[in-house]
């Protein structure tokens, strides 16, 4: 068994027992629902902007190359300088080149989740660079050295007094536990690095190939300052986020905002076009956009699931999920979370190493029905799992099933299994749960169902 | 090869194979769509009729119920918006807001409607046209811009950084203050996009921005926190 495997299966069963994790996510989400409901209601056709959102996407992705070339040409036109990553670590050596070129020492960040993906923070860390994370949620979460929780909610673990603690301890300033007060607190902290940082770095939510533009949307204001004080500018972005006109986002910004937070929009939706130009008062003198595949080229080639790379990552599968709401983000130990972490984590890290997330779902299709862009999730989990036993069949389970198969088939087997099933109930009964009872995983936490004496099939042929 | 090409390659590569269309769950192929099946194209056309402003949220036809939407809008996302009858009012709600919270120096560009506002407050103007201090303006306390559009259907304000004095002077200063036209409403989000193209294509400014109340967070227990990083007011005077 491999060790995601058992890492999983152990905080899992931690964190499903966790009564106070479970109160904790129950009530942050339980706001978030009603809010959502309501913002979805005001749509005119909240299923038709899902279905036009789902085609665009599709008209995106399935003609990438094309969108990709024209968003380079419009960004270099006006002179930003566009990388072209194929890994991870090519990305994090690009980046760490323009920080080692600008000699720069302190960078502030907004929030960015495909950073995460390459773990950026850690690598320039190591080279020496002091990294600011300024989204509140990832501030908090970087204090106490952790990944972030949720796509969009990277904080939600945690309580008010719990921050508290960890403000008083490493910042030594905490008036109180009043969400307020310790907002106050980071914005006392964040004010003067957007100043003094050498490099602002941020993610972004969507690429214009019309018109040459990263799209970033946010609530705080961070990300703005990030792009608007330190004199070197740098965006990492997925080449999945690629959108063809301009007018594209009039539909994309309030849909995102719907269904990740429950809002008509976020407060600050910032389309960025270039550095400073000529007769601009500031704004960075240089921008470099980092294009990153790290096998997002993979999952484009499986048609089947191809879909997945439309996810503007809202989070809107992870908040209806009964899996992530009962083990938590963490417990994934991956940096997309939730349904839609379980169905591209297998593509973008190993299908073998991770095809566990795809079986840690009731397949009840509420992620599906939750995304605002129609990616058909809970199918996706399936075809992992079918992928995933053809490329490497387990031979038990194989086996188990081709003795099923002939016994299901032949009648006399059949009736002969029901008698032996009926016969043994008082054995099972006497072991259950315990290491004598061969369904222990299922008996561990559940009963089994009583067998009747009288089969259906036997109550049909005996009915008067 | 450089790794640009690389990637194109393996893009290209990939979308050799065509993709199910969107949005049926299997049920349709693509195939079938381009081989003309009537009853796919009916049934997809038929999901999505008409064009964003059909499917976002209602916006009334009239200006007087549009400027109504925009207040209430405004109104949920705490912003403070006035709807004034003329220059005097304006003048007048500006010296009222420099009194209640005591202003003491301000930062503003240059434009018709914030010269005007700047004037009529009679303060201390940090201007960042020329170029400015960020600690200067770190320290202003409010930051008067003009916009490109308000929109009805969101409540909230298009900037760019042509328009509102560059990038930072909408976000550093604690207290942001937009002066606006009326001419100025548009109805929804579709309409200020389209609106934003014409204005400024080919050559769009670095930054356009859609501020939709002032700042806030949820990351503490979800609980609406405003002024996270950029201004905790934002209040929309327009005449």
């Amino acid at each position: 068994m491999s060790t995601f495997v058992s890492d999983f299966k152990t905080r899992a069963t931690e964190k499903a027992g966790d009564l106070r994790h479970r109160q904790v996510i129950r009530t942050a989400l339980r706001g978030y629902e009603i809010v959502r409901d309501k913002r979805k209601a005001a749509f005119q056709s909240w299923e038709s902007a899902r279905q036009a959102a789902a085609e665009t996407k599709w008209e995106a992705v399935n003609h990438l190359d094309k969108h990709l070339e024209a968003l380079t040409a419009k960004l270099e036109a006006r002179g930003t300088k566009v990388h072209w990553a194929s890994t991870g670590e090519q990305a994090r050596e690009i980046i760490a080149q323009i920080l080692r070129d600008k000699k720069a020492r302190c960078i502030i960040k907004s929030k960015s989740m495909t950073s995460e993906e390459i773990h950026l923070n850690h690598a320039l860390e190591k080279e020496g660079f002091t990294v600011v994370e300024s989204d509140l949620g990832e501030f908090i979460v970087q204090l106490r050295h952790e990944p972030p929780y949720h796509l969009v909610f990277p904080s939600m673990h945690l309580t008010r007094g719990e921050i508290k603690d960890l403000f008083q301890k490493e910042l030594g300033d905490a008036p109180s536990d009043a969400p307020e007060e310790l907002t106050m607190v980071a914005r006392r902290v964040m004010r003067q690095k957007y100043i003094t940082a050498d490099v602002g770095f941020t993610g972004a939510n969507f690429a214009i190939a019309e018109t040459g533009m990263i799209s970033i949307t946010e609530n705080e204001g961070n990300a703005r300052l990030t792009a608007a004080l330190p004199k070197t500018m740098v965006t990492l972005i997925g080449i999945e986020k690629v959108l063809p006109r301009f007018a594209d986002l009039a539909l994309f910004l309030p849909m995102l905002a719907t269904a990740g937070a429950g809002q008509p929009m976020t407060c600050y939706n910032t389309m960025y076009s270039g550095p400073r130009q000529p007769g601009e008062c500031d704004g960075p003198e240089e921008w470099h956009v980092v294009l990153l595949d790290n096998r997002r080229t993979e999952l484009l080639a499986d048609a089947e699931q191809r879909d997945a790379l439309h996810c503007i990552r809202c989070g809107a599968c992870l908040n209806v999920c009964p899996i992530f709401r009962n083990v938590g983000g963490h417990t994934y130990g991956t940096t997309y979370s939730g349904p839609v972490g379980a169905v591209i984590t297998p593509h973008l890290r190993g299908l073998q190493e991770w095809k566990h997330l795809s079986n840690a779902s009731s397949l009840c299709g509420a992620c599906t029905e939750a995304c605002p862009v129609k990616i058909d999730l809970h199918h996706h989990l399936l075809q992992n799992r079918r992928n995933a036993s053809a490329s490497e069949p387990a031979f038990f389970e194989r086996l188990a099933y081709q003795i099923f198969g002939i016994v299901a088939n032949e009648p006399a087997f059949w009736s002969l299994a029901k008698k032996l099933g009926w016969l043994t109930q008082p054995l099972q009964k006497a072991v259950k749960g315990s290491a004598l009872d061969p369904a222990r995983a299922w008996t561990k936490t559940r009963d089994l169902p009583a067998q009747p004496r009288e089969s259906f099939k036997d109550w049909w042929r005996n009915r008067k | 090869m450089s790794e640009r090409e690389n990637i194109l390659g393996r893009i290209r590569e990939a979308l050799k194979v065509n993709a199910p269309l969107p949005g049926w769950h299997g049920e349709r192929s693509a195939e079938h769509l381009s081989a003309g099946d009537p009853a796919a194209n009916a049934r997809n056309l038929a999901a999505r009729s008409g064009t964003a402003s059909d499917w976002l949220p209602l916006v009334g036809a009239s200006v007087a119920e549009q400027f109504e939407l925009f207040a209430k809008n405004a109104a949920d996302l705490k912003a403070d918006f006035q709807l004034l009858a003329s220059r005097d009012e304006l003048k007048a709600a500006l010296l009222k807001l420099r009194d209640a919270e005591k202003w003491r120096r301000v930062a503003s560009h240059d434009g018709e409607l914030s010269n005007f506002a700047c004037k009529a407050l009679g303060l201390p103007v940090l201007l960042t046209d020329r170029g400015y201090d960020v600690q200067e303006m770190e320290q202003c306390d409010a930051g008067i811009t003009e916009c490109d559009a308000l929109i009805a259907q969101t409540g909230g304000v298009a900037v760019t950084s042509r328009s509102a004095g560059g990038r930072a002077l909408s976000v550093l200063p604690p207290h942001h203050v937009v002066i606006a036209r009326r001419e100025q409403l548009v109805a929804d989000l579709p309409a200020a996009f389209a609106f934003l193209q014409q204005k400024y294509t080919p050559d769009f400014p670095s930054m356009i921005s859609f501020i939709t109340g002032p700042s806030r967070t949820g990351d503490i227990e979800r609980i609406l926190v405003l002024g996270a990083h950029g201004p905790k007011k934002l209040t929309i005077l327009c005449y």
